[in-house]
């Protein structure tokens, strides 16, 4: 799908995020798509012993749109998303889907992608996937999704053989194979090198393309950023934000950061009036005036050349929300 | 839309084991091997004393009836039922069936080369109390070590196939999230188990029908019975092994785990349900516990269909057991069934 494309859907998704509410039809901003709550978590709560792992999160994700929920490792996305799905019981909350409690329903119309998962040996891609799509009702045009997954030259390998990205390939395309009105992508591509990465946004933004609701669990704030038209930060087992990344990322930031190695600042930081971080040897100085801030920071900085200036991101409004980092 | 649920996880399940050539190898040759070892090591004279039963009314047999009774190297056993005791000088399981009280008489297969021997002892002994003895004969043929064993080679082969094939593959599904992947999917634990249930039963009725037949055209083992009947023998025995072999990997996350519960129950089934050595001579208690195993049954009624010619009447004693038990352990297996390690 040419890329123009691809934006004007974006764009027509952009709102798609909704607070908790109980009507199940609402209108978009634009007025032009009527948009359903294809799922809603209500009060969700688990509790290990001694650890509370998911602290009563709610939230709703409208039908079509790409809902990310973010945080660090042990923020309790998994195992939120993991309740939702049907597969690790809550201590308490219900999950709704399109206004009913999920239920044979939601597994006969949701994909799943496993953040850990195998296959059974022996078998090929092939008949991977004809083995999945036979357990549903449903059922996908096998060879579309072959293409749309680049697995056309796999399909009869063995699944032992696979490598990481052919395997994430192949488990998004099982995720698929009973055309889901709803998809769960739990931190797909971890593990994979960037230009694996990459291409499996291009694939992910395809589907969206159809139409297909998806909720991606990640803690790559780049990876949120490109795919997702709203997000959730998660930390401690709660939500402690949420909304479009670009309006988040808005009403918190007026102005740009500056980063420079700790190492090179030769005095205090004192006179600069913007917040400041240390984060893993950087300074990060938000500024609404990068020259000022800049005429105060030369004489201060051994190497001027290794400033850099950048937009603001998730990580910066992650770590500014929580006081510690995304992969700490 | 069941069955077509139950036919994905029948059909994958079937072509994981096929190509898993190792495993699929070990299935079908360590059974061939047994028979032929233990063909070959007790195929000759095993018992170094011939075993003659003695008919009477008690338990109890008194050396002072006759001198025969007093010979050294001779089993005496007392028999209390005439006809069990016939089929048994039929099945050379004794040598010679002797009656000492009232009209003194003795029963030997003339087919028998141990039963010419004992008889010219009995006679030698008998002499030299005046000679009373009359002579019946039984006939029938011989029935080897390797005829009685094959069963119990075949019904051991099936248990450990359809126990650790089973049980320790879905405890693996489990720990590598395989089940937690099919949960997620609107396939539900009854149809799961009952592809299990399939595609076992399918798998070892085709391996035993294959060591069956090759050591039956080899070593013409005895068939006294129906192949339909067997047939029946080894689909209800398989049922209720690989329904035990669920039942002990319903809740299991860890193989080391199965593996040893595995091993527990397999062990004593093998050694106490009479795989290599009949039962006959175990205390009650010990044959009270084996009637508990699946095993026993399968044998027994595997050893009286090919040996003796059961059928379908004469064993459902044993199928209705097997039935029973196969009905527990699935219940049980399903009810505790749980598809992550959470």
């Amino acid at each position: 799908m040419p890329l123009a494309t691809l934006w004007l859907q974006k764009l027509r998704l952009d709102v798609g995020w909704l607070p908790t509410d109980p009507s199940d039809n609402l209108t978009s901003f634009a007025g032009r798509t009527p948009m359903q709550i294809a799922l809603e978590a209500r009060n969700l709560v688990k509790q290990y012993p001694g650890v509370v792992a998911v602290n009563d999160v709610s939230f709703t994700v409208a039908e079509g749109v790409c809902f990310g929920l973010l945080g660090p490792n042990g923020a309790g996305k998994t195992t939120t998303v993991e309740i939702i799905e049907g597969v690790t019981p809550a201590t308490s909350g219900e999950v709704y889907y399109f206004g009913e409690v999920a239920g044979r329903r939601f597994r006969e119309e949701a994909g799943i992608q496993f953040q850990d998962t195998a296959l059974q040996d022996y078998l090929t891609v092939r008949e991977t996937l004809e083995m999945f799509q036979r357990l549903y009702d449903r059922q996908a045009d096998l060879d579309r999704i072959i293409a749309d997954c680049s697995l056309g030259d796999l399909l009869d390998r063995d699944n032992r053989k696979l490598s990481g990205g052919q395997r994430q390939r192949l488990f998004l395309a099982v995720a698929l194979v009973n055309e889901p009105r709803l998809v769960f992508l739990d931190e797909p591509t971890t593990g994979l090198d960037p230009q694996a990465r990459r291409n499996f946004w291009t694939l992910v933004q395809r589907i969206q393309a159809n139409g297909t609701t998806i909720i991606l669990t990640t803690h790559y704030m780049d990876e949120a950023h490109v795919l997702c038209d709203e997000i959730a930060i998660m930390d401690t087992g709660k939500i402690i934000t949420s909304g479009p990344p670009d309006e988040l990322l808005r009403n918190r930031y007026d102005g740009l950061v500056i980063e420079l190695p700790l190492e090179d600042l030769a005095g205090n930081l004192d006179g600069i009036e913007h917040a400041v971080y240390e984060n893993q040897g950087i300074v990060e100085i938000m500024s609404t005036d990068v020259s000022k801030s800049l005429e105060v920071l030369a004489p201060r900085v051994a190497n001027l050349n290794r400033i850099k200036i950048r937009q603001p991101n998730l990580e910066d409004l992650f770590l500014d929300l929580t006081g510690h980092s995304l992969r700490s | 839309m069941m069955l077509k649920r139950i036919y994905a996880v029948f059909l994958a399940r079937n072509r994981e084991f096929m190509r898993d050539r190792g495993t699929l190898a070990w299935n079908i040759l360590m059974p061939v091997i047994l028979v032929f070892g233990l063909a070959f090591v007790f195929g000759g004279e095993g018992r170094n004393q011939y075993t003659v039963g003695v008919l009477q009314s008690s338990g109890e047999i008194d050396a002072a009836e006759h001198p025969f009774l007093e010979s050294r190297y001779i089993e005496f056993v007392p028999v209390t039922d005439e006809a069990d005791g016939f089929r048994k000088v039929e099945r050379h399981r004794l040598d010679l069936l002797v009656r000492f009280a009232g009209e003194r008489r003795y029963w030997v297969n003339p087919e028998s080369p141990r039963g010419y021997f004992a008889e010219r002892l009995l006679l030698q002994s008998d002499a030299a109390v005046g000679g009373q003895m009359q002579k019946a004969r039984v006939i029938g043929d011989p029935i080897r070590y390797v005829d009685w064993v094959l069963p119990g080679i075949l019904g051991m082969n099936m248990m450990f196939s359809c126990l650790f094939g089973v049980g320790y593959v879905v405890v693996r599904y489990r720990k590598n999230g395989f089940l937690k992947r099919l949960r997620a999917t609107p396939l539900q634990p009854h149809e799961f188990i009952m592809a299990q249930v399939a595609s076992r039963l399918m798998l070892v009725m085709i391996v035993t029908a294959f060591v069956y037949l090759a050591t039956h055209l080899i070593l013409d083992t005895r068939m006294d019975g129906s192949y339909l009947t067997l047939l029946l023998v080894a689909a209800v025995g398989c049922i209720s092994m690989v329904s035990l072999g669920l039942l002990i990997a319903a809740r299991v996350t860890s193989e080391e785990l199965a593996g040893g519960l595995l091993n527990m129950i397999s062990w004593p089934m093998m050694i106490l349900s009479g795989v290599w050595f009949s039962l006959e001579g175990a205390g009650p208690a010990v044959q009270g516990l084996a009637k508990a195993f699946p095993l026993t049954h399968i044998l027994e009624s595997a050893r009286a269909v090919m040996l003796d010619g059961a059928t379908i009447v004469d064993i459902a004693p044993s199928m209705i057991m097997l039935t029973l038990l196969s009905l527990v352990f699935l219940a049980l297996g399903a009810h505790y069934f749980r598809w992550g390690p959470d």
